[in-house]
């Protein structure tokens, strides 16, 4: 589904953040990127949502070159890769409702055609009873739910989150892994970048550890 | 009995039927989505007060041009529509034969509407303020006038007047006012240069002022871009909603500017015509007519305004794609 080889990338002449990386993400596969801060976690996972360019290397992701994706293709395919950041950025002027189902508004689908849809997802990420309240008064598991909720309400292919538990308690940590246990489970692929070692070592999934800009795999 | 079951039971239907009403209302409400693009926050309103002013000083500045030039060209045709033939007294002069010979060759002409004496009476009131009253005209070799009225449309050949003149009256002259009318023509262009200047800075003042507000209240913005554009939404998408909401809000804003310059002319044009006769009055309408712009100044106001909430756009939109450009590297 997404092949990288011999990846690199440097941020204009300083030195190499990702250095070589050559890895392949099957579809339905589960995966945990990991490393220490700062060494390129978040970088990786913005050149699989192509929002950077590297600088040398093969990327290819549902067999197109990324080199040969033009900026109006780049929407298109984003629609089939699911995004959960890190700092949530969920939209304060919307409901949590309105903001699961930002990606199909903006495809410009009426709203009686996916309100269903919506609310099934938000009551399945346990936040049926919230779905009205805007997001400055969720609680930070709420938003991270809700995140993840928009990042799957147009069944992608593949869903990357960046550090999903870095904001929420343990128990709630559990929680949303076994929701994105589920979501594996029917059919996405499941990339989650973390440097929390007890969370990997609830689930047998392959690792990816970034270190010194070059990746290492632990099937 | 049986009246007031009837009209219980239609009471009952009825407040059934408005309370669906309600209900529906009220589904449709939750219904409602809110806008992609943010309400105005405290940028967003610091940006419709600044297209207000901006635009509300541009508005004014164009209706003075427009009185400026309006009262230029008044001033002009005014002048341009007389010219004075002045008979000198001299030795044996038959003061009224001259005066009715000069009449007569003046009226003589195309392009003269009218040609009139100015009789002894009304020459003395007019030499009054300088030699004071119970002036005999008589007793003083005083110049006697004809005033010609003529049409600015058609003016009349002066030169072959001032030669048929200058035979039939040998001491009249024929002064058609063109030192006059050239000076207040080079005038009143010079003016309106110096008012169209103005009217170009502000209008420049008012765009760029227009351009650094919007792009201010955009910054809050970002993350809204930013996020429309992880979800998949296409830059094009992105763009013309931020243009919608941005062309509202400069409509907003410079409508607002612009009913208040009309406002203000409105309320001059009010208090000069009330002030009609009064030496306030007549000295504000010497100098500036009667205060109104017309109607071309009303379309420059709308214009002024529709070009403002265009500007407030075209940012907007300009801005989204440049910080698209920058997400995407």
């Amino acid at each position: 589904m997404i092949r990288f080889e011999n990846v690199g990338l440097r941020y204009g002449m300083g030195t190499e953040v990702l250095r070589d990386v050559s890895f392949f993400l099957q579809e339905r596969s589960f995966q945990f990127l990991s490393g220490p801060s700062g060494t390129g976690k978040t970088t990786l996972l913005r050149l699989l949502f192509l929002s950077l360019k590297p600088t040398r290397g093969l990327i290819t992701i549902f067999g197109k070159d990324r080199s040969r994706i033009t900026r109006e293709e780049l929407p298109l395919i984003r629609r089939r890769i699911g995004i959960v950041f890190q700092d949530f950025r969920l939209l304060d002027h919307l409901t949590t409702y309105e903001n699961v189902a930002l990606p199909l508004r903006v495809r410009g689908r009426e709203e009686a055609s996916y309100r269903s849809d919506v609310v099934e997802l938000l009551k399945w990420v346990g936040l049926g009873d919230r779905m009205h309240v805007f997001p400055p008064v969720l609680s930070g598991g709420e938003k991270q739910r809700a995140a993840i909720a928009r990042a799957l309400i147009e069944q992608p292919q593949i869903l990357l989150a960046d550090e999903p538990t870095g904001n929420v308690d343990p128990q709630l940590a559990r929680r949303l892994l076994r929701l994105l246990i589920e979501l594996n489970r029917l059919g996405t692929a499941v990339v989650i970048a973390t440097h929390d070692i007890g969370l990997m070592e609830q689930v047998d999934a392959r690792r990816m550890i970034l270190s010194g800009g070059r990746l290492e795999i632990y099937d | 009995m049986i009246r007031s079951d009837a009209a219980r039971e239609q009471a009952t239907r009825l407040a059934d039927k408005v309370g669906a009403l309600k209900r529906e209302a009220a589904m449709r409400k939750a219904r409602r989505q809110n806008p992609i693009v943010p309400p105005d926050n405290v940028a967003g309103r610091a940006m419709v007060l600044v297209i207000a002013i901006m635009t509300f000083l541009s508005c004014l500045t164009l209706g003075a041009v427009t009185l400026v030039r309006d009262t230029a060209t008044t001033w002009q045709t005014q002048i341009a529509r007389e010219a004075t033939i002045q008979i000198k007294p001299v030795e044996g002069l038959d003061m009224e034969e001259a005066l009715a010979s000069a009449q007569r060759i003046a009226a003589g002409y195309r392009g003269v509407r009218s040609a009139s004496i100015v009789d002894r009476a009304a020459t003395a009131r007019l030499l009054e303020p300088w030699l004071g009253p119970g002036l005999n005209i008589d007793d003083l070799p005083v110049p006697r006038l004809v005033i010609i009225t003529i049409d600015p449309a058609e003016r009349p050949d002066f030169a072959a007047m001032r030669e048929e003149l200058a035979q039939a009256v040998p001491s009249a002259t024929l002064d058609d006012h063109r030192t006059w009318v050239d000076r207040l023509v080079a005038m009143a262009r010079s003016t309106v240069a110096i008012g169209i200047g103005v009217l170009a800075l502000m209008l420049s003042a008012t765009g760029l002022t227009v351009i650094f507000a919007t792009r201010g209240a955009m910054v809050g913005n970002g993350h809204v871009i930013e996020v429309l554009h992880f979800v998949g939404a296409e830059a094009g998408l992105i763009a013309r909603e931020f243009r919608r909401h941005f062309l509202l809000a400069g409509m907003r804003g410079a409508a607002a500017g612009g009913l208040t310059a009309i406002v203000v002319f409105v309320i001059f044009s009010w208090w000069s015509s009330r002030n009609v006769a009064t030496p306030e009055g007549d000295q504000a309408a010497a100098l500036f007519g009667n205060f109104s712009i017309g109607l071309s100044g009303y379309l420059g106001v709308g214009l002024i305004v529709v070009l403002i909430a265009i500007l407030t756009a075209a940012t907007s939109h300009i801005t989204v794609i440049r910080y698209l450009r920058r997400i995407d590297i």
